[in-house]
Parts: C-alpha cells; structure tokens; sequence
C-alpha cells in the first residue's frame, strides 16, 4: 500500500485522566493518509478513550489532537462539525439509534448531509447493507438484531458516507471466524478503494494480521510498542508474548 | 462555572442532599439557558417538533381526556351542597367554570403531563445517553441538542396549552353530567350561565401559565435524561426523578403565577 507521507491525524502529548486515575500519560501518535493503525492494549487501558479523544467526544486535559493540519482544541460546534462530517465512528456498542429501522440508521447520515434523492439513498443503503452481508436486515429493527449483526450495522452506518478517516472500535469483537475475516477483508478494501485512513482497536489478530499497516500497544497509559504486526508478534518480549500467545495457537 | 456535585459513597446527610438539590437547580438553570439558546439557531428540524408533538398528544389524550371528566364532575357534585346551604345553586356553574378554568384545568392537567411526559422523555434521553446514542449523533455531525432536546422542549410547551383548553372543556361537560343527576337545568341555561360569568381576565392567567408548565415539563425530562449517567440504573433514575423535579416547579410557579395574576387584575381576587 503506497502512503502518501501527508500525516492525517497528529497526536501531540495527550494526556486524560478520570477522577484521578491517569488514562492516557502523554501520548504522541501520527496517522499518515491512507494507512491503516491498529491499537492493541488489555481491556480498560484507555483505547476507547483515545479514539473518543481523536473525535473530540472527551476533551482531553492535556496535549492536542489535530485533523487534516487543522486543530480541534478551541473549534466551535460548526467548525468541529466540518471536520466530523470527513470521518466516521464505529462505537465499541455499536450505539445504533434504538427508535430507527436499519433502514433509518443508515439513511440518517445522508438524508442530513448529502443532497442524494430517496431512490440514490436507498440504493447506497442497500449497497453498503450488502458490503457487511445483511441486505436482509433493512427492515429490522435494532432490538432485533443480534450483537454481531448490531456491530455489522454500525460499521455499516459509519462508512456510508464515505469518510476520509475511520475510527474503528472493536469492529469485529463478537463474530465469528468467517465473518471476523469478511469485515477485515472490507475495512482492507475500503483502504484500497478509497485511500481510506483508519484506526483500528481490536484485541483480534486475526483481524489486525489482514489490515494492519502498523501497531501501537498501549499499556499504563503510554504506547509501550510499536511496529509491524510481524515485529510485535515475533517478539521476545515477555509480556507481548504472553499477550498475542492464546492468540498465536489458532495461528 | 457548574458547582461540583457531592459524591458520596454512603448515604447523604440532610445537609448534602439540600446541597445536592440547590446544585441540581443552578444546572438546570445553565441547561435551560443554553437551550433557549439554541432554539434561534439553526437547523430547526420542524419536522421533529411535529413528529413530537403528535406523540406526545396521542399519548397524553385518554388519561387527560378522563381525568378532565371526573374533575368537573366531582366538583359540581362537591359544591352542589354547599351552595344549597346558602341558596345559592344557581351559582353552580359559574363555581365550577371559575375553578376549572382557573386553577384545576391547568394545574391538574399539567401535573398528569409530567408524570406521563417528563418521566417518558427522561427516560428515553437518559437510555440514549448511557448507550453512546447521543455521542452517535454527535459523531455524525448533528447537535444534539438541536435535535433532541429543543425539538422536545418546543413540542411540549406547544401542546400543553391545547390540552389544558381541552380538558377544561371536558370538565365543564363533566360538571354538567353532575348537574342533571341531581338538578334539572337545561344546557343552555348552564352553558349561559358559564359564558357569562367568565371574563377575559379569568381565560387568560389559566392558558398563560401553561405555556411555563409544558416548558418545564420538556425542560426537566431533558435536562434529567441527557445527562443521565451510571447505565440503565441511571435511566430509571432519571426517569423518576424528572417527574418529581417537574411537579414541584409547576407548583412553584403555579404560586407565582397566581399572585402575578392578581396583581395584574386585582380584580380577581
Ligand atoms: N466517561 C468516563 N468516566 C470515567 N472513567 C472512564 C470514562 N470512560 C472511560 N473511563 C475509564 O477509563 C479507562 C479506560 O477505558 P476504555 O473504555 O478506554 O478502555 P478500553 O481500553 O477501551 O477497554 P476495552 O478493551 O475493555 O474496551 C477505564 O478504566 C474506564 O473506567
Ligand atoms: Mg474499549
């Protein structure tokens, strides 16, 4: 994958901490244009925060976040709403709109920011329903749905409308091997098509093996690695070892 | 610029809570600003407004509808006595028109409001909170403020008005079914006896402070539900403790209300 070496989202000293509890210590990242970085870490080290950081939904204590060149700290709601329509979010719950069809969740991005008819809206929805193997759901509502196929519906949702950058958490967290490489296989082929730019949380290597154009591991609030995902699973490191182990045996 | 809410692991102290509520009011005041705010800007999503207001009717329209009745009927059939001792029967509908259209209609109708509507919008904003929806519809570029708590707001201080003009209605209806239980007036002659009673000062107070009550019902359902926190127990909190929060602001400015009233028609009194 060629990257243009144009740095999408810079990362300067972000440091966030909950009632005391330090959750991000200072941490500095860049994302370049069209790559696609995956973020490893156990279970509460704080990389939900680091993607609602970057999305300006935590306002971090420290340090900054910056977009296409462009600062979020101190943008009013409009101008932050600029910046956010060029991106989309994959929540960890998949925070469907419960009082929507799928239908509607997928409309609601473009009937609010594209000037695309009904017919070109329900074209696109059933054309992104099909990407995530679900055309058959469109009429469904939320409540149901089963919690892999919610995920499969906020992903839908999210990339709808095309975004420059996707932040993805924990896109394939609850489905099974068949589908877990059928999402990978998109969010690769989203990059490919659309030089999209992505950050992925994932705890799956199976996942991270087929998308990752690099890895940060975050562990007490900093990125303790970072690397390929060749380095950092081949490693010597005896807690990276004993992190990707269980996983590796599958391998 | 919000005071710290006291958190405390055990039970609050008396001194905490009266704390805790005064802290509670001055958000909600901030909260109240700030959507007042953004009712003068753009986008204004009429289409929720309308979309609310429809439900928030049909919702509100069988137990209103009832309650109305049964007000009018028993205070017509509690006055009834009364007036009788004094001789003074014929007064019967003025009575019953005076207080419902008031006092009762407005203030009844709207504490059944808030126990129907704030609790419901409490609960839905507040189950939309803790389940990242309104971070969605932040992330996707919408406010939601606009979206959610402003539409609301303007849709349940539209509607309570019409509501209260109907139950009022209903009562009036209600009393008169008491009337000819136990008298023999004509309709025409109580429905006479109502409109010439009543004057413009006794219709206008009555519908004016309604349009406060539906603001605060809408306002406190929202200010409850979207900053709801803590999961689904949050959600029920929110929830109930909106209903109550509502009920006892409309009869704060039910009082005030009254004594403005009077001080611009001293004529009621
Ligand atoms: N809004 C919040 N208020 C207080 N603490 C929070 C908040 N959000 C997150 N935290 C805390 O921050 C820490 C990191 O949370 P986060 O959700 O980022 O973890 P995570 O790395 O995504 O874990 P997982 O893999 O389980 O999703 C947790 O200890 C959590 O308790
Ligand atoms: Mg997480």
């Amino acid at each position: 994958m060629v990257m243009a070496d144009f740095r999408l989202v810079e990362i300067n000293n972000l440091s966030k901490a909950f009632d005391g509890n330090v959750i991000l210590d200072n941490i500095s990242l860049d994302v370049k244009k069209g790559e696609n970085l995956v973020v490893f870490g156990q279970s509460g080290t704080g990389k939900s925060v680091l993607l609602k950081c970057i999305i300006g939904l935590i306002t971090p204590d420290q340090g900054d976040v910056s977009i296409n060149g462009q600062l979020t700290k101190g943008l009013n709601i409009d101008e932050l709403n600029t910046i956010r329509k060029k991106m989309g979010f994959l929540f960890q719950s998949a925070a469907l709109y419960d009082s929507m069809s799928v239908r509607e969740n997928l409309e609601f991005p473009l009937s609010r920011h594209t000037n695309l008819s009904s017919k070109q809206r329900e074209e696109k929805v059933r054309e992104t329903l099909r990407m995530v193997s679900l055309e058959k759901s469109i009429d469904k509502m939320p409540s149901e749905l089963s919690g892999g196929m919610r995920k499969r519906i906020g992903l839908a949702r999210s990339i709808i409308t095309d975004p420059e950058l996707m932040l993805y958490d924990e896109p394939t967290t609850g489905l099974d091997p068949i589908t877990t490489k059928e999402i990978s296989e998109l969010i690769l082929n989203l990059q490919r098509k659309l030089n999209m730019t992505s950050i992925i949380v994932t705890h799956d290597i199976v996942c991270a093996k087929i998308i990752a154009d690099r890895a940060i591991f975050l562990k007490e609030g900093k990125i303790a690695y970072e690397g390929s995902i060749e380095e950092l699973t081949n490693t010597t490191d005896i807690f990276l070892e004993k992190f990707f182990s269980t996983e590796i045996i599958k391998d | 610029m919000e005071l710290p809410k006291l958190i405390t692991k055990r039970k609050p102290t008396a001194g905490e809570k009266v704390y805790n509520f005064f802290t509670d009011i001055s958000r909600l005041s901030l909260f109240t600003f700030r959507a007042l705010k953004y009712v003068f800007i753009p986008p204004y999503e009429i289409a929720q407004i309308r979309k609310h207001m429809d439900e928030l009717g049909v919702k509100t329209f069988p137990i209103v509808s009832i309650t109305g009745f049964v007000i009018g009927l028993v205070l017509a059939l509690q006055s009834q006595p009364v007036l009788q001792r004094f001789g003074a029967t014929d007064f019967l509908p003025a009575t019953v028109a005076l207080s419902v259209i008031r006092e009762l209609g407005p203030v009844i109708t709207a504490l059944i409001f808030a126990g129907r509507v704030s609790s419901g919008i409490g609960a839905e904003l507040g189950s939309m909170r803790v389940t990242e929806q309104i971070d969605a519809l932040e992330v996707s570029a919408i406010n939601p403020f606009n979206y959610l708590v402003v539409t609301r707001v303007i849709a349940t201080t539209m509607i309570l008005p019409v509501l209260t003009i109907y139950v009022n209605f209903i009562a009036l209806i209600g009393g008169y079914f008491a009337v000819i239980i136990t008298d023999n007036m004509s309709f025409q002659y109580y429905q006479n006896a109502i409109i010439s009673s009543l004057e413009f000062a006794d219709l206008v107070p009555g519908i004016a402070k309604t349009f406060f009550f539906g603001f605060i019902v809408g306002i406190v359902g929202c200010y409850k539900g979207y900053t709801a926190e803590g999961g689904t127990e949050g959600v029920g909190k929110a929830s109930t403790t909106s209903v109550v929060m509502a009920s006892l602001l409309i009869l704060l400015f039910d009082t005030l209300a009254v004594k403005i009233s009077l001080w611009l028609w001293p004529t009621l009194g």
